[in-house]
């Protein structure tokens, strides 16, 4: 696996909620390259640790990647005062990503939050075999939804204060399609009890399940050891794999919970 | 052009320039974004005799210029350490640098001994790993238990030894002359400096560990000042680590007394950082019309 770095102009910057952000930078090699699910490390300026992003579309001809992120420290409060014009150092891209298998399939895309953009290129794949249950806070949270409907699939949204959608959890609305017809696969990012919950439900009627996990991370290449996760090795043992470099994406059914 | 090359008790280094252990791997990752050949060394991931998981996560965090990490010495072990880390590196030609942890002097024993049967170049003996209950600081923090350690693995090892020092002490010079005096080839310092984060919302400390080894940038006056004093103290060479970033940081760790520098949270900050130095040191010897890089090794005029 090659890893490259490029300074990427940013091409496209919008904020889509009170801290939710929304860039488009040009990065012809990684756009080139990147798949659904895998990620990038974002220099953030005055800061030692580059920031994960996951990677929330690319577009290989115009030789962009689409990042769609929140701010919740000082390093993506930095990234959030990037203007267009401005330019961004990006390694990537990193990582397992979701494998999309077979678009003909019938598909459950389950995104919590801010773990909901690097769902949205994996939808694009099964457009209409697509079911997207997206869950937030509260309506003015919600990011993305319109994309994933223009990407052709069913939006299905929860918020925890039912102002937008079934007041309730993601699980709910993950039921209730269940209930309506066969699914092939569930592929989730969000937090980790969500993914957990979602996991159970699908061990428990033998869905192929794929999650998408985050981490604190240093190198984001496998290098320093420095994100972990807890999974299960073929043996029956337990051991930390490197969620930069074995993941983000786990097997549901590989992650020690 | 300036001559890079470096001989560090005896084994030819292309340059100065080593990756610090646990932050590069055995090599393979960054070899994807430049030929680990240019590296004058790489300094392997610590490894102990058997497998050990590390600790839970997080294991990394933020701090003001640097970081803190208490990975806690997840390595499959010796035996695929030289099955599966060691083949490749060696075949990248840079010099390759064991480095061993243990929670006994007879861990330290037997891995320095099956490490001697093996092609690596050098052995570094980590006594100074901040984040595991027994992962050899216990004896780096004294004189009597560097020397014990040094005794140990002196006894049986076949490749030079290199000690890494602790920073986390009151006098890092008498530790390096206690284990010089056991028969270390060459030291190397800092290790990391103890640290602590605390998250203000949930008044938990960032890292699972609860305290974890601080470096970057924040580090670097500390370890010149750590390396100007025990190179001042010892006659055996001295590796010089702790925030070097630029190559400015490496021509000043070298001033103070280094002849060789090894470069570890940088990486994470910015992959080509080794790369860069390289150039920059090379640039700097020559603009001023140094023949052998050998020859800034120690140069400070201290006041």
């Amino acid at each position: 696996m090659k890893y490259l770095q490029e300074i990427c102009p940013v091409l496209k910057k919008k904020r889509l909620t009170a801290a939710a952000y929304d860039v488009t930078v040009a990065a012809p090699q990684m756009a080139a390259l990147a798949k659904t699910g895998q990620f990038a490390q974002i220099r953030c300026e005055g800061f030692s640790l580059r920031r994960p992003i996951s990677i929330c579309d690319m577009d290989p001809q115009k030789g962009t990647l689409r990042f769609v992120f929140e701010v919740r420290g000082e390093g993506t409060a930095w990234m959030a005062t990037v203007e267009e014009g401005e330019t961004l150092d990006i390694l990537g891209p990193l990582g397992r990503g979701f494998e999309i298998t077979d678009g003909a399939k019938r598909a459950v895309f389950v995104g919590g939050g801010i773990g909901t953009p690097p769902l949205l290129s994996g939808a694009r794949v099964y457009g209409k075999n697509a079911t997207v249950i997206l869950g937030f806070r509260t309506a003015d949270a919600v990011i993305l939804a319109d994309d994933f409907e223009k990407a052709g699939a069913r939006v299905m949204l929860s918020t925890d204060d039912g102002t937008a959608g079934h007041p309730g959890m993601v699980t709910d609305l993950l039921l209730e399609r269940l209930g309506q017809g066969p699914c092939d696969v569930i592929y989730a990012c969000g937090p980790k009890p969500m993914l957990k919950a979602v996991a159970g439900l699908a061990l428990e009627r033998g869905i192929p399940c794929k999650v998408s996990l985050e981490e604190r991370m240093a190198c984001g290449v496998g290098a320093c050891l420095g994100c972990a996760c807890k999974t299960k090795t073929p043996k029956g043992g337990e051991r930390y794999a490197q969620v930069c470099k074995n993941g983000p994406v786990f097997d549901a059914k590989e992650v020690v919970w | 052009m300036a001559d890079l090359r470096v001989n560090l008790c005896g084994v030819e280094l292309k340059n100065p320039v080593i990756g610090a252990s646990g932050t590069f791997g055995y090599g393979r990752e960054y070899n994807e974004f430049f030929p680990v050949s240019r590296m004058g060394g790489v300094s392997c991931k610590g490894t102990t005799l058997e497998e050990r998981m590390g600790n839970p996560p997080p294991r990394v965090a933020e701090t003001p210029a640097g970081m803190l990490n208490a990975v806690g010495l997840q390595n499959p072990g010796v035996k695929r350490f030289i099955l599966e880390g060691i083949p490749w590196l060696k075949k990248q030609g840079t010099a390759v640098i064991a480095n061993v942890a243990g929670s006994s002097v007879d861990d330290y024993r037997e891995i320095v001994e099956i490490l001697s049967d093996t092609d690596v170049d050098m052995i570094e003996v980590n006594i100074s790993c901040p984040n595991v209950k027994a992962g050899g600081v216990q004896f780096g923090t004294t004189c009597a238990g560097a020397q014990e350690v040094t005794r140990a693995v002196r006894g049986v090892s076949r490749k030079p030894l290199m000690i890494k020092l602790t920073p986390n002490v009151t006098d890092i010079a008498e530790i390096a002359a206690a284990v010089e005096a056991e028969g270390a080839d060459c030291v190397s310092l800092i290790n990391t400096l103890l640290g602590m984060r605390i998250d203000i919302h949930t008044r938990r400390p960032v890292l699972h560990n609860n305290t974890g080894g601080l470096s970057g940038p924040a580090v670097l006056p500390v370890a010149v000042r750590m390396v100007w004093q025990v190179a001042s103290r010892v006659k055996i060479p001295v590796v010089g680590m702790g925030g070097i970033a630029k190559w400015q940081d490496a021509v000043e760790m070298m001033l103070a007394g280094a002849s060789a520098v090894q470069i570890g949270a940088a990486n994470f900050t910015d992959p080509f950082t080794p790369v860069k130095v390289l150039e920059g040191l090379e640039q700097y010897l020559d603009d001023n019309g140094i023949e052998r890089v050998g020859d800034i090794v120690g140069k400070v005029k201290p006041w």
